[in-house]
């Protein structure tokens, strides 16, 4: 493979490893501080790509400020759609058994892709590329590579830092990282609990969606796709660690390596290596790479 | 007893009244309650959740398919203890990977492995991709022709008898009671002596043999399979199952793949739900919430 | 010649940069009952944990029996001999008292291929738990749900589901915790009849009771055993008296 070539690759495994970090940190958060495990996370990233393809022939998403209307918009509701779910649902779920929270967040699955089939049916559909974001641009005369998907990589990036920033520097971030902890202590030292969980779960969506959003004019939009990021989240998150951030980051960029040169080296087995991946690593590491922050 | 004595005789009588729809279903719900049983092993006698049933499931089916020749019938007598042992060595290499992983771990890693093994399905040669591969022939069984509907129920019927009766008396044996203190305080088992990792896989193997079976029965009933026999919705389906009948008990898996079955086609009934009923999956999964959080102990299961 | 059945030699366990134990030996001898104080965090139950097994020593070495079972995990040093209870019960609510001795002593007579055979019919099992449930003080209580049996009741159930294994090294962590006076008696009672055959390390924080049985002390604070002798010799360390015993 020449040097261009694998350049390209790397850069595909780059974005593609940044975009899961942001799926499964909202994931690990979710589970290490408010200890709920949530099978309809991967629905989320799904209702971004669907609302990326229902927003953006209304909000003229083809230009770049109309592509970014789109996408705070997106935000927007996804934030107050976590709210409307935590409240209204998850909230039930916190002294449940993890047998509970899996079949209720099951079922919510199910709910989900219902309720998508009957607002979009069943087909695949596609989202343009937004026109400032179109094209390929030249990298140090190497190879050309789409801008778009530098965007992805450099949005993740921006988060990723933002995250950082709010978990180690802010009182909030503070609450989080005791929470995973400890909880009873944390509602002893006067946080109020039940809110901080409540914007954190909104967070955890806000990130997926928005992953969703993001995603959705370089994977399409099809019925299955919050299925099958669930489960490779799932393998970020054993890998790295139940309820550890940086071990995700570090996952997510390890599964994505392993998944975009795969598929080009070993085409026909694509779909296993990445499960491969994660035995080798529980065999080695079985606490995952990481412990909980 | 009498309530089983009763019911399998209900099961024994059924295809008189039937009807071709009604044996149909009744055979592929029996399968699916052996399904429930070897689910119920795990989760109600030792305490595991997996959500990856469906590998072993799938695995069951497509050694069926894969075993059998496309020029004659191969006898039942190996063709199905292979697709069993299978599905029992699939077993026994994810049971030795996740065993040692607690709770939330152990739902996802089985979850991942069983994913493995539909992609391996799914992607490869050897899985027949999503068309799925065809069943030639049934396999042959003496004077019976599994390839029909009546002698294949009967024979699931007599797998889903054998399989009860040797789990109430296995669940009743020192390796049962074994599970059931390794479930209520592994801490205690351990602290008195017994090394619990080889008694979980061994209980996780013998689920995984048990829906190896349930697999097998399901591809000779068919005569067909494709990779969704190895999907996640099919490892829920079957927790759904075994938490709806009740977890702790038996027969609770059995009822449990009953009333879950009719809830399914009440939903898909065209005559109650008329252009809504593709969308049963709704109606399902909004029932699934419901029982779950308003039913914790299903309709039979385990007091205390 | 003292018969010595476990000794544990300059034990270190750390726990990221905290030094839960730091060094400390100690033995137990058939026939003795070994208490061992301390305030509270002071490393009591993390030393009995590596000597029953569940964690390992970052550093040391455990010895049952002339065995060096220090790389063995805690069901291989239980069937050789070793048992121990909680602070916290664990016994298992949900089955009778029978039943939970029952199912502990079935790990000398484990069989499990022997599928088709009722777990009732293993003779030697029920034998075993007889007699620990005698020893115990619960004949009364034979057949009766664990979990609706008193707080007292619940420890010395307790003690005899270590005692069904027939283990000859008894480990009890806090055997007297939340026990009224005349529950107390009683199992001082129990554990003065089992001191005969068997070496026994006491956790304990009661200090009347710990003098009265105890024919060692040893005493931990922050890890490291600032004393070690007879109730006796004890009592008059400066360093004790300072540490603990004025706190009491």
């Amino acid at each position: 493979m020449d040097l261009a070539t694998f350049a390209v690759q790397c850069l595909n495994a780059l974005q593609y490893g940044l975009l899961l970090f942001l799926i499964a940190s909202g994931l690990t958060l979710i589970f290490g501080v408010m200890g709920v495990i949530n099978l309809a996370h991967g629905s989320f990233y799904m209702i971004g790509a669907y609302m990326a393809y229902a927003l953006a022939p209304a909000l003229g998403g083809a230009t770049g400020l109309g592509f970014i209307a789109t996408m705070a918009v997106g935000v927007v509701l996804a934030v107050a759609l976590g709210y409307a779910l935590e409240w209204a649902f998850f909230s039930f779920l916190y002294e449940r058994e993890h047998l509970q929270q899996v079949l209720m967040t099951y079922g919510l699955i199910l709910v989900f892709e219902e309720l998508r089939s009957l607002a979009f049916g069943n087909d695949v559909h596609g989202v343009a590329v937004p026109d400032a974001f179109a094209g390929s641009i030249s990298l140090g005369g190497l190879m050309s590579y789409p801008v778009y998907r530098l965007f992805i990589s450099g949005v993740c990036v921006a988060l990723a830092l933002g995250l950082y920033v709010v978990l180690s520097r802010t009182r909030l971030g503070m609450a989080i990282r005791a929470g995973s902890t400890n909880r009873e202590m944390v509602a002893s030292l006067g946080i109020d609990v039940k809110q901080l969980f409540r914007v954190m779960f909104a967070a955890g969506v806000a990130l997926a969606t928005l992953a969703g959003m993001l995603a959705a004019p370089v994977s399409s939009v099809y019925p299955g796709m919050g299925s099958q990021v669930l489960i490779i989240c799932f393998v970020v998150v054993v890998i790295g660690g139940l309820g550890s951030v940086r071990g995700a980051l570090a996952a997510a960029l390890l599964v994505g390596a392993v998944d975009t040169f795969g598929k080009v080296f070993f085409p026909q087995a694509a779909g296993v290596l990445v499960y491969v991946l994660m035995a080798v690593v529980l065999l080695w590491r079985p606490e995952g790479l990481f412990k909980a922050t | 007893m009498a309530a089983i004595a009763a019911a399998v005789l209900a099961l024994a009588l059924f295809p008189l009244f039937g009807g071709k729809f009604g044996v149909d279903f009744v055979t592929k719900t029996m399968v699916l309650a052996i399904l429930a049983l070897s689910l119920e092993l795990l989760v109600g006698q030792v305490g595991l959740v997996c959500f990856g049933q469906a590998a072993f499931f799938g695995i069951g089916a497509y050694a069926v398919v894969l075993l059998t020749p496309k020029t004659a019938a191969v006898s039942a007598a190996w063709l199905l203890p292979a697709a069993v042992g299978a599905a029992a060595l699939y077993a026994l290499v994810v049971g030795a990977l996740s065993i040692r992983r607690r709770g939330v771990y152990f739902i996802m890693v089985t979850l991942a492995f069983s994913q493995m093994a539909y992609y391996v399905a799914h992607d490869t040669p050897l899985g027949g991709g999503t068309d799925g591969i065809y069943l030639d022939f049934a396999p042959s069984a003496g004077a019976i022709d599994l390839g029909r509907a009546i002698p294949i129920y009967y024979f699931t019927l007599a797998a889903l008898a054998a399989v009860f009766a040797f789990l109430a008396v296995a669940m009743r044996s020192r390796f049962g009671r074994a599970l059931a203190g390794i479930r209520v305080n592994e801490q205690r088992m351990r602290a008195a002596g017994f090394s619990t990792y080889p008694y979980k896989l061994a209980a996780f193997v013998l689920s995984g043999a048990i829906a190896g079976l349930a697999g097998s029965l399901f591809a000779v009933k068919d005569g067909f399979v494709n990779p969704e026999l190895m999907g996640w919705h099919i490892s829920g389906t079957v927790l759904m199952m075994v938490i709806l009948g009740g977890i702790g008990e038996l027969h609770g898996a059995v009822l449990g793949a009953f009333a879950f079955s009719l809830l399914q086609e009440f939903f898909k009934s065209h005559a109650i739900f008329g252009e809504f009923s593709k969308h049963w999956a709704l109606g399902v999964g909004l029932a699934i919430i419901l029982v779950v959080a308003l039913l914790p102990r299903g309709l039979a299961g385990r007091r205390g | 010649m003292a018969d010595v059945l476990l000794r544990g030699r300059d034990i270190t366990r750390r726990w990221g940069g905290v030094v839960a134990v730091n060094g400390v030996s100690i033995e137990l001898v058939r026939g003795e009952a070994h208490a061992l104080i301390g305030t509270n965090g002071a490393g009591k139950t993390t030393l009995v944990n590596v000597l029953s097994g569940e964690i390992p020593a970052s550093s040391g070495s455990v010895e049952l029996r002339g065995d060096d079972v220090t790389r063995w995990p805690q069901p291989r040093r239980a069937r050789a001999g070793l048992g121990r209870t909680y602070q916290r019960s664990t016994i298992f609510p949900q089955f009778t008292v029978l039943e939970n001795c029952r199912l502990a002593a079935q790990a000398r007579y484990p069989a499990p291929w022997r599928w088709w055979e009722d777990a009732a019919r293993c003779a030697p099992c029920i034998e075993a738990a007889r007699a620990a449930i005698a020893r115990a003080g619960l004949e009364g209580v034979v057949d009766r749900q664990a979990g609706l049996l008193s707080h007292g009741e619940k420890r010395q159930l307790e003690i005899a589901v270590c005692l069904a294994t027939s283990p000859q090294v008894l480990l009890f962590d806090e055997p007297l915790a939340g026990m009224g006076a005349e529950e107390t008696e009683r199992m001082l009672e129990v554990l003065h009849s089992l001191r005969a055959n068997h070496a026994i390390l006491l956790v304990e924080h009661d200090m009347d009771a710990v003098f009265r049985i105890a024919d060692r002390i040893t005493v931990l604070v922050d890890g490291s055993m600032i004393a070690s002798g007879s109730p006796a010799d004890v009592r008059a360390n400066a360093g004790v008296q300072n540490a603990y015993l004025g706190h009491a």
